[in-house]
């Protein structure tokens, strides 16, 4: 009922599946090639870009390839001869395309992904959790999570903006989590393509595969020279912190819906800082809301943006706040998890911070209620903890 | 020298090395409209050390076992682009037969308009002369050394070709680079079909053959020569020409030449040279190779 | 071989763009131990070591004779073991001028 409102009330508001929805958000930015391979859960985006391509609606060549590896690889060969380009991978798919992971962003190739997060084998397992993009932080691709659909659709053509500006040429991941979002059937706006026309413009690399203009493309480079290709890496990802603030600030102007590479929920007065990425943010939103009732001074920090790694805004949000807790669907196996341990290096030496404490969840599509962020809160106001810790463990099992 | 000089002097391969030899070929054959993709190798380390190229032709590497996925990628593009190139992939064996055969078996199925050549020096030599599954029966590598027990090498080359025409691929060729024209026109010839193509050229190897520099056009044409490489033409799957042997000369005048085969000149191993002679002879059989 | 001056301050585009036909500055010549000498008398003018010359490196002059560039050439010999009217003769290297 509440839903049907919110129709009336935006008319180019559509209830689509997540899958739906970036297919069809995808289509708006024009990828010259899309290259993809099926793996669940990320199949519903690619058949549905695949029908639009059967149906001339959208008018990418889809290349069917024969696994992610290649899906990646053709995807640089696609991105070097001039082309703007999409794939969408999960999991397996991901830790397949390792390699070429770093490849593509050391050629600096603005490739676009849609990374749809599931956990990693073994044991096998389909469902939602975030180890598999947190596993390749280090690869050189920007990284935004999605907190629900519409935010796995905004991040599309903000992505492809940040990705080929000339400044940045690095290739970027929009996170989405499995199930999660991808299979759930959400009001949301598809950015309009006139407005996407606007937004982001074509794709016009300064050096393409051509024989008027015939220049080497992967050179290989020697110790005199290999650090200064990481340097320039390194300094691009920072740089792309103030291009997606500025993408996000203009696709707020003309979209209407405002994106920060950080927000904050209810942090203002807080003694508690609640930390995550992804859809496991809208439980800790109810969760908050309740203990607040309950007179607990707790916030959010959520943070879209994980690669750069925007420790600044970080900072200042959080800053003089008592205890921060992290919740994340990750584990660093053996050593905490994977946000919680760059906030504590970003932290490190500053003053007024949190006393930090992480918590893996959410594991291989596992169920996070409210009470669990709850149960989590209130176990670290009244026991001491270590810095790490799994929650919602089956503890008869073990 | 042609007149217009593609891939330049400056190159860092070995002296005497056969690969470069057939790049100047191949280019000649594919001409001035084309775009390479190369798998890492040999021919990417001693051609494409940043901050220089000897190639006069766009190119492009990424990886060691994705070039015919990137090539897909090219093409498609230039397609989408409305745009139009010649491309070539110019892959070693190691990258073509073993680790970029998937990606590669992809590339034909799905009927891309690539021409794929992979020069065949029958090892690893960039990393050191090991065993490759396009390392003939016999030869000594440093990974299928020949030892007290061991002859070296104990499988014959794996048949790429063969493997190229099951996947219906329309034009499939070898070639050596002892015989240039050969090599120019089966290049020319690829380019004029549309859909995948593949060639597959001998060049021989003076340091993981272990011969001397000067030797590697003869070892070109006595592979060739003593029926342990034929040279053919498949044209959708049905052998259409095969080069022919005058005189087919026993395999030992070649062997004999390399270090790679000498432990089969001593009396533990000597029925081995047996075996090759073998190969040869069912190669001649199979193909019809003797005149 | 050791990086000339000129190319250390060629600016890194990112990704690492290189020119066409730029290792022409590495002159491979140096790698050199057997030198071929070409025999103007005994040439046929066939052309066949410009053909096998793995570095490409032999050019031909306007009455036909061929000249290797010493500059790159790293003496293989092949050009010598395949020529065949003997016109060319490896001699050994005195690396002088």
């Amino acid at each position: 009922m509440i839903k049907s409102n919110i129709l009336k009330e935006n008319p180019k508001m559509k209830i689509l599946e997540g899958s739906m929805a970036v297919a069809q958000t995808v289509k708006t930015c024009k990828p010259n090639i899309v290259s993809a391979y099926p793996i669940t859960p990320q199949t519903h985006i690619v058949e549905d870009i695949a029908q639009m391509v059967a149906d001339g609606e959208m008018q990418a060549d889809y290349i069917k390839v024969d696994s992610e590896f290649s899906a990646l690889s053709a995807l640089i060969g696609a991105c070097a001869t001039g082309a703007r380009t999409y794939s969408s991978t999960t999991s397996q798919g991901l830790a397949l395309m390792f390699e070429v992971l770093f490849n593509a962003s050391g050629m600096r190739m603005p490739i676009v992904m849609t990374v749809v997060n599931r956990a990693l084998s073994a044991p096998l397992n389909i469902w939602n959790d975030q180890h598999d993009s947190i596993a390749v932080r280090d690869a050189g691709w920007i990284q935004l999570y999605a907190e629900d659909n519409q935010e796995a659709c905004d991040l599309l053509p903000i992505a492809y903006k940040v990705a080929e500006d000339k400044e940045i040429l690095l290739p970027t991941m929009c996170c989405m989590d499995g199930f999660v979002l991808t299979h759930t059937f959400e009001p949301v706006v598809i950015p309009e393509e006139s407005l996407v026309d606007e937004f982001l413009p074509s794709f016009r690399p300064d050096y393409v595969l051509d024989p008027e203009n015939p220049v080497t493309i992967g050179a290989y480079g020697g110790p005199e020279i290999y650090t200064e290709f990481r340097y320039q890496q390194h300094n691009a990802m920072i740089n792309a912190e103030e291009k997606i603030e500025r993408a996000m600030n203009e696709f707020g102007e003309m979209f209407g819906r405002e994106y920060n590479l950080v927000d904050g929920y209810r942090l203002d007065d807080a003694d508690i800082v609640l930390i995550s990425m992804g859809s496991l943010l809208g439980t800790m939103k109810d969760a908050v809301d309740d203990m607040r009732e309950d007179g607990v001074k707790v916030g959010i920090l959520k943070i879209t943006s994980y690669r750069p790694f925007p420790k600044e805004k970080i900072y200042e949000k959080i800053r003089g706040i008592e205890t921060g807790i992290v919740f994340e669907k990750d584990v660093s196996i053996g050593m905490g998890a994977g946000l919680l341990n760059d906030l504590k290096s970003s932290l490190y030496g500053k003053k007024q911070t949190p006393s930090l404490y992480g918590f893996a969840l959410g594991l291989g599509g596992r169920d996070v209620t409210i009470d669990n962020i709850k149960d989590a809160v209130n176990k670290l106001k009244t026991s001491k903890l270590d810095d790490f810790g799994f929650i919602n463990l089956r503890e008869e099992v073990l | 020298m042609s007149s217009v000089q593609l891939f330049a002097p400056g190159h860092t391969a070995c002296a005497g090395c056969g690969m470069p030899i057939a790049i100047k070929l191949i280019l000649e054959g594919s001409g001035k409209d084309t775009i390479v993709v190369s798998p890492t190798g040999c021919l990417e380390v001693t051609t494409t050390r940043y901050p220089q190229s000897a190639w006069g032709v766009p190119w492009i590497h990424s990886l060691f076992e994705n070039a015919a996925a990137v090539a897909s990628g090219v093409e498609r593009t230039l397609k989408v682009l409305k745009r139009d190139a010649n491309v070539i992939v110019i892959g070693g064996d190691g990258a073509t037969v073993d680790i970029g055969i998937g990606a590669l078996s992809g590339m034909f199925e799905r009927g891309h308009n690539v021409t794929y050549i992979c020069y065949d020096n029958e090892a690893y030599m960039n990393t050191g002369v090991q065993r490759s599954s396009s390392t003939p029966y016999g030869a000594s590598t440093t990974t299928s050394p020949a030892g007290k027990l061991s002859f070296g090498e104990d499988r014959p080359k794996k048949d790429l070709p063969a493997i190229a025409a099951a996947h219906g691929v329309p034009y499939v060729a070898t070639a050596s680079i002892g015989y240039p024209k050969d090599v120019i026109n089966k290049v020319k010839k690829a380019k004029e079909i549309v859909g995948p193509k593949y060639i597959h050229v001998l060049a021989p190897c003076p340091t993981g053959w272990r011969f001397d520099g000067e030797k590697t056009i003869k070892m070109a044409k006595l592979a060739v020569e003593t029926g342990l490489f034929p040279v053919y033409e498949m044209e959708d799957g049905v052998i259409t020409k095969v080069k022919k042997i005058k005189d087919r000369k026993p395999v030992d005048e070649y062997l004999k030449l390399q270090g790679r085969y000498k432990h089969l000149f001593k009396d533990d191993f000597k029925d081995q040279v047996k075996k090759i002679q073998e190969i040869a002879d069912k190669n001649a059989e199979k193909f019809g190779l003797d005149r | 071989m050791s990086q000339s001056k000129k190319d250390e301050t060629i600016k890194l585009i990112p990704g690492g763009i290189t020119g066409p036909k730029t290792t022409i500055v590495n002159k491979t010549g140096s790698w050199r131990t057997f030198i071929p000498i070409f025999n103007k008398e005994k040439c046929n003018k066939c052309g066949i070591c410009g053909i096998f010359c793995p570095e490409d490196c032999i050019t031909e002059d306007e009455e036909g004779h061929r000249h290797p560039d010493y500059d790159f050439c790293k003496g293989c010999g092949i050009c010598a073991e395949e020529c065949p009217k003997d016109a060319i003769e490896m001699i050994l290297d005195s690396k002088e001028g």
